[in-house]
């Protein structure tokens, strides 16, 4: 029975604050994590500097010749024989950059996709600026239907006063990137109408749905781009002369279908049946309910693993490589058999394999940032 | 350390100490629990109620300061720690019962796996405590089957099958329903007549008030005042005693 | 007076709006198919490709130089198809057991208290994760043939291993009369060990005296087979790979392309099933360690009774996932060469008979079965191991 007297904050032990007590907490808290602190220290000692020196100390940088304000700079630029072969020879890529991204785009042209490239990068702002903005969700319709309508138009040619540039001449990055904006855009209404066909009460619509769906996931994307590329033209009258890149692009849009297909049915599980309840009771039709209450709220729940997914189809796209088509990969064989920069593969695949990435990593940066808001936004 | 009175303590705590980092959550506490006491820990959140119990079966290490447990000092040594939580039983304020288990598995875990009884004798056992806390009924169910109030009956029956001399209670009703809170409490109500030690952290004054020996009244880290239930709730000393009083009585 | 509308009620009726949707879906698909069969039939026929599954029986007409059974190009294409199956059997096998070893160390690694483990895992996955398997396989396998050194001059382990431009070539165990037995004794041992387990769990609910059985398992299972073998004179030699010339002979050989390939899918699944294992884990609540801790267990009892229970739970459905992604990945192998199902069968024998819907046909058959054993997989262990109530 008694009051306590008013006790006073006191600092904790020395070896509890700092930089001391971090070491010992996080790095060497017990034997074995000292053993393993070590051991992964040597490993990185082993690994890390040898890497760096290759990519950046020991590397060529002579990328030639450049004056500014009339001072001049740099040395000529090197070439194969003179670029070692000890470590990285990057003016190997500086040289062959425009193939590695346009592919075999007639270069006087270039500008039309550069314009693209800027469209696409100006997306991103947009979508960031008009985030709060009332229209936004017209806005970024309009921006989804616009983009990639223009973009074809500039990048194909043919109409418009355009030159036309026939799609055996795509190739680089800017084939990666329309084959994977093609096959994201399209494959994502397919995929809805999949995942509303597979969980409609009309038994033969869903069992075809059904089937669709488990069997495109069930083989690898790779036989059915073999499909699509010497089977496809055969079902079509007049001896077709099927463009190789649309065979792709039907393979991809059919495959990529079926996977966006499950990730929205989980969405449309995750309603609650009061919602579908509830629509009914007002007398909605099946195409309203679905349009005004059901989707919405299926496809925001959707949202982190739509992009997971479209991460996965970025992925895949290297695969055309395998079927003829040009895409960044098939630039590194390709440009390391000139005659001027024979065995230069090493440096084409550290360039392709960091710029593939940079872009798989900042996708997967912004799918957790939209987990995090998601997660946050349905805190009931 | 043992007194002149009849009974002697059975938890000594003293110049107790603990950091989270830069902030010190326990500042210099002094306690000592005799032998079948029933004490009551309160206070606003964040005021190192449950961290203090949860010291005392070293869930909490803490960086000054003694703790004694039943004549063993609380160390490091891992053996030594495991026979004090055999003497020491925890009821937490979500359960925790293992949802892959059984009811009754849930039960007999720790006296199969920790004191070496067989599976008969364990179950005997296990059943006993079921029915006393009411849901013998309900033994091969498993936990998801059941309310928030069952599975906390439960999760004091699964304490109970170690035979522990003392149980630590961190705020066992807070996560429950209102109607559910009653069965709880009168199952509580019964362990304290039959003379365990109980160290209770909780918000339920009637308990408190009908039960307790000794209520304690925490605030920032530190014990600021403690007294028999009568005293504490109708002549308390303390400005933040009072305070606090007022602000939960008044519901 | 109201008209009766029967026809009106008859076409608003939901059910003969159902039946009539699906009637009409159905009459697409057909219309659909027919016309695309049709075209198909009269495009093959003008352009002579042959049909039927005749061309199975025809010679294959060219060399597989890694193959589990017998081959030779007199074989049927037939027979490339058996080939091609059991290579992608293989690999699959190796990938999904070192993709799990890998992916189950750098899951707990990146749980590890040791910060920098665990950031040392956390940089593996974002690493592998985020540049596509088919660059993966590339860059294995072209670092294979740029970096290692010809025959003449491999890396020797042993007088026994050897690595080089070529391959790996290790001893290649070959087996003599009375090896059977040590087959059965493996297999026995494994049944004593069973048996051995189940009497001392017997013991211990009896009794409630615990014993560890795991010297015993080990015991029997390795040291029975192990007694015998030397019994019976040790039923066993080695073929020694040997230097002859330019090339090694004998042995057993792993080619770059098969290496690249195991090594490529191994190393870029390890990431997912990392983060399969990952997530069980820390799906385990904290309160389970710590009522676990409280009642008296130790860390072992806790991990063994509490944690790894719930957490496999969670772990094991997509990480059997992963097994199927792996399988179909193999089927990159067409990229460098490796005579996998897809490699072999889809890639070389189309590229010579050219009846892509034959042969597309069996081999999408394969992986389709495949799948569907792996769904049928995951659901029984979807049933044993669901949590009541949940």
């Amino acid at each position: 029975m008694a009051v306590y007297k008013q006790q006073e904050l006191r600092k904790p032990p020395i070896s509890q604050v700092g930089i001391v007590r971090w070491l010992r907490v996080n790095l060497f808290s017990s034997k074995v994590n000292v053993g393993l602190t070590f051991a992964a220290l040597y490993m990185l000692y082993i690994l890390i500097p040898p890497l760096l020196n290759w990519m950046i100390f020991d590397a060529n940088f002579n990328f030639g010749e450049f004056s500014i304000f009339g001072f001049e700079f740099g040395e000529v630029m090197a070439t194969n024989t003179n670029c070692g072969r000890s470590a990285a020879c990057w003016p190997f890529i500086y040289e062959k950059f425009d193939m590695f991204v346009y592919g075999f785009y007639p270069r006087d042209l270039i500008w039309r996709v550069d314009i693209v490239f800027a469209m696409a990068a100006s997306l991103f702002v947009i979508v960031r600026l008009a985030r709060n903005y009332q229209h936004k969700n017209k806005v970024l319709l309009a921006m989804i239907i616009a983009f990639p309508v223009v973009s074809f138009y500039l990048i194909a040619g043919g109409s418009f006063g355009l030159e036309e540039v026939k799609t055996h001449q795509w190739g680089g990055l800017m084939l990666t990137l329309v084959i994977a904006s093609v096959g994201i855009i399209i494959s994502f209404p397919i995929g809805v109408l999949l995942a509303l066909g597979r969980q409609s009460n009309l038994r033969v619509i869903s069992f075809f749905s059904t089937i669709y769906i488990e069997f495109i996931r069930a083989v690898p994307l790779i036989t059915i781009l073999f499909m699509a590329s010497f089977v496809l033209p055969l079902f079509f009258t007049g001896g077709v002369d099927f463009d190789k890149l649309l065979r792709a692009l039907v393979a991809i849009t059919l495959f990529q279908a079926a996977y966006f297909a499950e990730v929205v049915r989980g969405g449309l599980q995750a309603i609650p049946t009061g919602q579908y309840e509830a629509a009914d009771a007002i007398g909605l039709n099946y195409v309203q309910k679905n349009a005004l209450i059901i989707l919405p709220q299926a496809l925001k729940i959707s949202i982190p693993n739509l992009v997971g997914s479209s991460i996965s189809l970025f992925k895949d796209t290297t695969l055309v490589l395998i079927i003829g088509l040009m895409d960044m990969l098939a630039m590194v064989n390709m440009t390391a058999n000139d005659i001027n920069w024979l065995g230069r593969e090493t440096e084409g695949f550290v360039f392709v394999t960091i710029t593939m990435w940079i872009f798989l990593y900042s996708m997967s940066r912004y799918s957790k940032k939209l987990e995090v808001r998601f997660s946050t936004d349905h805190k009931n | 350390m043992t007194t002149e009175n009849n009974k002697s303590n059975i938890i000594e705590i003293s110049d107790l100490n603990k950091w989270y980092g830069e902030f010190q959550a326990l500042k210099n506490i002094n306690l000592n629990i005799k032998e079948g006491e029933i004490i009551v820990v309160c206070g606003p959140s964040g005021s190192g109620k449950s961290t203090l119990i949860r010291c005392v079966n070293f869930l909490e290490k803490f960086q000054e300061g003694e703790i004694i447990v039943n004549g063993t000092q609380l160390t490091d040594d891992a053996a030594k720690i495991r026979s004090i939580r055999s003497e020491v039983s925890m009821v937490f304020q979500h359960f925790n019962l293992f949802p892959h288990l059984s009811i009754i598995d849930n039960l007999t875990l720790a006296p199969i796996w920790v004191h070496n009884e067989t599976k008969s004798e364990a179950r005997e056992k296990a059943l006993k405590l079921l029915d006393r806390v009411g849901i013998k009924d309900q033994a091969e169910k498993y936990p998801n089957q059941l309310s928030g109030g069952q599975q906390q009956r439960v999760a004091i029956a699964r304490s109970l099958c170690t035979s522990p001399k003392i149980m630590l209670f961190d705020e066992p009703t807070s996560a429950l329903d209102p109607e559910m809170i009653s069965e709880v409490l009168d199952v509580m109500v019964e362990l304290a007549k039959e003379g365990i030690t109980m160290i209770c952290v909780t918000h339920e004054m009637g308990f408190a008030r009908k039960v307790a020996q000794r209520i304690i009244f925490m605030d920032e880290g530190q014990i600021i005042e403690e007294n028999d239930p009568e005293t504490f709730f109708h002549h308390p000393e303390s400005d933040r005693l009072k305070l606090f009083l007022d602000q939960i009585l008044t519901h | 007076m109201k008209k009766d509308n029967s026809l009106l009620s008859f076409i608003n009726n939901n059910e003969t709006r159902a039946i009539a949707f699906q009637v009409i879906t159905l009459l697409i698909i057909a219309f659909v198919f027919y016309s695309g069969i049709s075209n198909l039939m009269f495009n093959i026929e003008a352009r002579e490709i042959h049909t039927g599954f005749a061309f199975l029986s025809n010679r294959a007409g060219f060399d597989i130089n890694e193959s589990m059974i017998a081959y030779t190009p007199e074989h049927s294409n037939l027979r490339v198809f058996y080939v091609g199956l059991i290579n992608t059997l293989v690999i699959a096998v190796v990938g999904i057991i070192f993709a799990t070893i890998i992916g189950l160390i750098i899951g707990i690694a990146r749980l590890s208290n040791n910060w920098l483990i665990s950031k040392l895992a956390t940089g593996y996955i974002e690493l592998f994760r985020n540049i596509p398997i088919l660059i993966q396989i590339l860059i294995w396998y072209n670092m294979a043939l740029l970096t290692l050194p010809s025959p003449k001059g491999s890396f020797n382990f042993f007088d026994s291993i050897f690595i080089n431009k070529r391959g790996v070539y290790v001893p290649e165990p070959v087996i003599e009369t009375g090896f059977v037995w040590v087959l059965i004794a493996v297999v026995l041992g494994i049944v004593l060990a069973f048996l051995l387990k189940r009497h001392f769990k017997q013991k211990h609910d009896k009794t409630g005296v615990y014993t560890r059985t795991v010297g015993y398992s080990i015991g029997l299972i390795f040291g029975l087979p192990l007694v015998v073998f030397f019994l019976l004179g040790s039923p066993l030699h080695f073929d020694y790979p040997t230097l002859t010339g330019f090339n090694f002979q004998g042995g057993r050989t792993f080619s770059p392309e098969f290496l690249a390939l195991a090594v490529a899918l191994s190393v870029y699944t390890a990431t997912y099933i990392a983060e399969a294992i990952r997530s069980g884990i820390e799906a385990v609540d904290k309160g389970q360690k710590e009522a676990a801790a409280a009642l008296g267990l130790t860390q072992t009892q806790s991990l063994k009774l509490v944690v790894l229970p719930q957490a496999l739970r969670v772990a094991i459905p997509p990480t059997i996932n992963q097994y199927l992604n792996l399988t179909k990945n193999s089927s990159l192998a067409t990229a460098i060469g490796y005579p996998e199902l897809m490699s072999a069968f889809g890639g070389t024998v189309l590229n010579q008979v050219g009846q892509a819907v034959e042969i597309l046909g069996m081999t999408m058959a394969v992986y389709l079965v495949i799948s569907l054993f792996i769904s049928l997989l995951l659901n029984i262990v979807n049933k044993k191991m669901s949590i009541k109530g949940r």
